[in-house]
């Protein structure tokens, strides 16, 4: 049996950055279900927040000043320490990112350049034009081979295995040889990113199924706020890629087909740099007023800003919208609207990565550190995977190495493998069956259709049906290929059950949820209320069915007050 | 509109010989290959294996080689095509592991063998590097690499000599290499200086042709030739006197 100290489970920028920072004296290894550069980090476009007060109109900032508008930002639904910790981290993290060899945009003087971002007081967003995930992405790539970092690829954790409330492994499909083998670990960090695919329109690449998140889930351990879901405002129209808030950035105006930069209407002061769940429910609410375009968009227009700057600043965003739109943003506007883009809520972990599973880690997307709290700022997914992956991997170490192995571990990992391999071979075994993508289709409209950036008690409660009926027929799924090797079926398969279970968390969540905050807008109950809602939802799964409860939120300096841009 | 896809199948545990499998797909939508190809899959069968992730030309996952031509299956447009004939191959010169997947290891071999990191000045480790952008801007070309394997799996010098890197990799290092903030020492190219390395090219060029993201990774090749002769003759001047 393949054993480690510690596993990590993905090979996004999270997960590197744990692997990196892990005790090198430790057998460390990475698991990842695509190769890691394949990882959706690397579609991450317009950069990454840090207080190094860089900008001309950048001088003031600081890291506190970071802190209040993240604090902000979350509708004062983060957790004020951690916040802060994040932000103080944030400026010696771009340093170190640099050295390493982070080939980010620069000022004349050669410091690095910053751009202004939503919601932020100050431009603070370090940028590499509108690649810097995938610059970020390579150069820690770059690192893991110079430091010999064992990797795993393709291989998708389908369970992950704990006993007596202590973590003893995962069990992998391994998609080269079709098997199903146990992995044991002392330690597992889970860096396993977003769930978007759980909705019709999403920025998400078309992996980020959540597995990872809803794995845990299932191994008994709480989901916070995942009734938090971002919708970023401009995403293509269509396809849904990503056009970076850098845009905006950068200048970039939104108009309706009046002609008119309607963000006057909504956030007079920061206009179109109002945070992302304003700007997202302000298009759409234009939209649904009669003012976009084909009742389905609206323009993000880019030619003011001038062929030079668009060309130096954002290729990769004119790139897209001639590869996939056939249009130049140079000469027409970008047709734009909402989609989903990413998770505030995650695997409830504390400051340390640490979950209540001794032994059971998790970062980035994947996690709710408390960071993110309501809504996430732009610039701080990138900040978040980078300075939460390293501490856990220091927290892991730390914790394997003062963990003793038990010996029935492995008996327990084999016993687990094997429940796995019985289940597949019942989806096998069977005459005829639900299609999974058929499943998979239908969740998605019922997602966006009634659990999306608008929403009612009525739908949310339709929508909680609609997944049980969805639930009974997974029972009745099939599995039409018989090849297990490189089976995408299979890998479908195993991972909708968790896709399930995330959108019934996000349903009650937002079902019991009775005030608005953040990107959890209520049509029937409009105002935050901070006096009942103030605190964070957890869902536990227990005895087969998810229980919430409620968190105390951290407010250590900043009183929550009117949050108005 | 309907379209004819022959798609390579070859499952190595099972077939004596790759083989031509015909797909017929019909849509009224835009559509990329690539949601094609997942299409046929999900609906005619689900045992047709290729690899794919952001479908925003960005993870370099999806390159394959589709009527001739390598590309990236999600950014070509269905109906942008002038046949109705698609032919779907994978990329060749690496072994099939199942239909359209490869293995790429020899490409990640090559690339873990150029040693392919910044080597920072140690000082500076807290503060960072202070470097104008126009001294950058020589390797903004080469950073937008994805490492699709396209010129690697296209390479006609790759596919005869397993020694060659390879048109990545040897971009990749001209990458540090013209990085003002690396301070490898010109020793660390002596690895480079080899028929598997940089003197390996036909200059041909075919990397270049077909690589989707212009990084041109025979510019990178050339300029390092051009780079280690400069060197030695510098040397040897040095020697002399």
């Amino acid at each position: 049996m393949i054993s480690q100290d510690i596993l990590v489970v993905g090979g996004g920028l999270a997960g590197l950055a744990a692997a990196l920072s892990c005790d090198p004296n430790l057998k460390v290894a990475v698991v990842s279900k695509v190769h890691p550069l394949r990882s959706h980090s690397v579609a991450a476009q317009g950069g990454i927040n840090a207080a190094l007060g860089n900008n001309p109109d950048g001088r003031d900032d600081s890291w506190e000043r970071h802190a209040f508008d993240t604090i902000k930002g979350s509708d004062y639904l983060a957790d004020q320490d951690v916040a802060e910790v994040m932000c103080q981290k944030a400026v010696s993290t771009i340093y170190e990112l640099e050295y390493l060899g982070v080939p980010f945009s620069r000022f004349p003087g050669g410091v690095i350049a910053q751009r202004p971002f939503g919601g932020a007081g100050f431009p603070r967003t370090c940028y590499a034009a509108d690649r810097t995930g995938l610059v970020i992405l390579h150069t820690l790539f770059e690192q893991s081979i110079k430091k010999q970092v064992k990797f795993y690829n393709e291989w998708l954790v389908t369970k992950l295995v704990v006993n007596d409330g202590k973590c003893l492994g995962v069990v992998v499909y391994d998609l080269a040889t079709g098997q199903i083998m146990p992995v044991r670990a002392r330690a597992v960090i889970f860096a396993t990113g977003g769930y978007g695919r759980v909705y019709s329109r999403t920025t998400n690449a078309y992996i980020n199924h959540g597995s990872g998140t809803g794995i845990a889930y299932k191994a008994g351990v709480p989901l916070r706020d995942m009734e938090f879901v971002q919708f970023h405002p401009t995403s293509l129209l269509g396809k849904n890629i990503l056009i970076t808030e850098g845009a905006r950035g950068e200048g970039g105006y939104l108009v309706n087909n009046k002609g008119k930069r309607f963000m006057a209407d909504y956030a007079p002061s920061a206009m179109e740099l109002a945070p992302r769940d304003i700007v997202a429910r302000a298009i759409q609410t234009e939209v649904d007023k009669g003012n976009g375009f084909d009742n389905q968009y609206v323009h993000l227009d880019l030619r003011h800003v001038g062929e030079e700057k668009i060309k130096k600043r954002l290729p990769g965003i004119r790139e897209i919208c001639i590869n996939f739109a056939g249009i130049d943003p140079v000469d027409t506007p970008i047709p734009i609207q909402p989609a989903q883009h990413y998770s505030m809520g995650g695997i409830d972990v504390n400051e340390k990565c640490a979950s209540q599973v001794e032994g059971f880690f998790a970062a980035g997307e994947c996690a709710c550190v408390g960071v993110h709290g309501a809504n996430r700022l732009g610039g701080n997914s990138l900040l978040d995977t980078v300075v939460f992956g390293k501490v856990s991997g220091e927290e892991a170490s730390i914790y394997a190495k003062g963990s003793e192995g038990t010996d029935s571990t492995e008996k327990i990992l084999l016993e687990e493998a094997l429940e796995v391999k019985t289940r597949i071979e019942e989806w096998e075994k069977r005459n005829s069956g639900e299609k999974v993508h058929r499943l998979l289709d239908r969740l998605k409209v019922v997602m966006s259709e009634k659990v999306g950036i608008f929403r009612k008690k009525k739908d949310l409660a339709e929508a909680l049906e609609k997944i049980s009926e969805l639930k009974e027929d997974y029972k009745r799924i099939y599995l039409y290929g018989k090849c297990l090797r490189y089976s995408q079926e299979l890998v479908n398969l195993l991972e909708f059950d968790s896709m399930l279970d995330l959108a019934e968390v996000i349903t009650l969540g937002a079902l019991n949820r009775e005030e608005t905050r953040g990107s959890h807008y209520r049509l029937d109950f409009k105002e935050r209320n901070d006096k009942d809602w103030l605190k964070h939802t957890l869902v536990t799964w227990k005895e087969g069915k998810p229980h919430i409860s409620y968190a105390g939120v951290n407010i250590s300096k900043y009183e929550p007050e009117a949050r108005k841009y | 509109m309907e379209y004819l896809f022959k798609i390579l199948r070859y499952d190595p545990l099972e077939d004596k010989h790759p083989y031509f499998q015909d797909f017929f797909y019909a849509t009224k939508e835009k559509k990329s290959l690539l949601e094609a190809l997942m299409e046929i899959r999900n609906e005619q069968d689900s045992t047709l294996a290729f690899r794919y992730s952001c479908r925003e030309a960005i993870c370099g996952s999806c390159a394959m080689v589709l009527n001739g031509n390598f590309d990236l299956a999600c950014r070509i447009e269905l109906q942008a095509l002038e046949s109705t004939l698609i032919v779907i191959e994978p990329l060749p010169n690496l072994e099939i592991q199942k239909d359209l997947v490869v293995d790429m290891e020899p490409f990640w071999e090559a690339l873990s063998r150029i040693k392919p990191y910044l080597f920072p000045d140690k000082k500076i480790q807290k503060e960072g590097h202070r470097i104008e952008e126009r001294k950058m801007e020589k390797i903004f070309q080469y950073i937008n690499c994805i490492m699709c394997g396209c010129c690697y799996s296209a390479c006609p010098v790759a596919s005869r000599d397993e020694r060659y890197l390879g048109p990545a990799a040897l971009a990749k290092l001209y990458r540090f290499v013209k990085d003002p903030r690396d301070k490898r020492p010109f020793s660390n190219l002596s690895g480079v200086n080899t028929e598997g390395g940089v003197w390996g090219c036909d200059t041909i060029f075919k990397c270049n042709e077909v690589c989707p993201k212009e990084v041109r990774p025979a510019d990178g090749i050339e300029a390092l030739r051009r780079k280690l002769v400069v060197e030695k003759v510098k040397r040897i001047f040095r020697l002399k006197r």
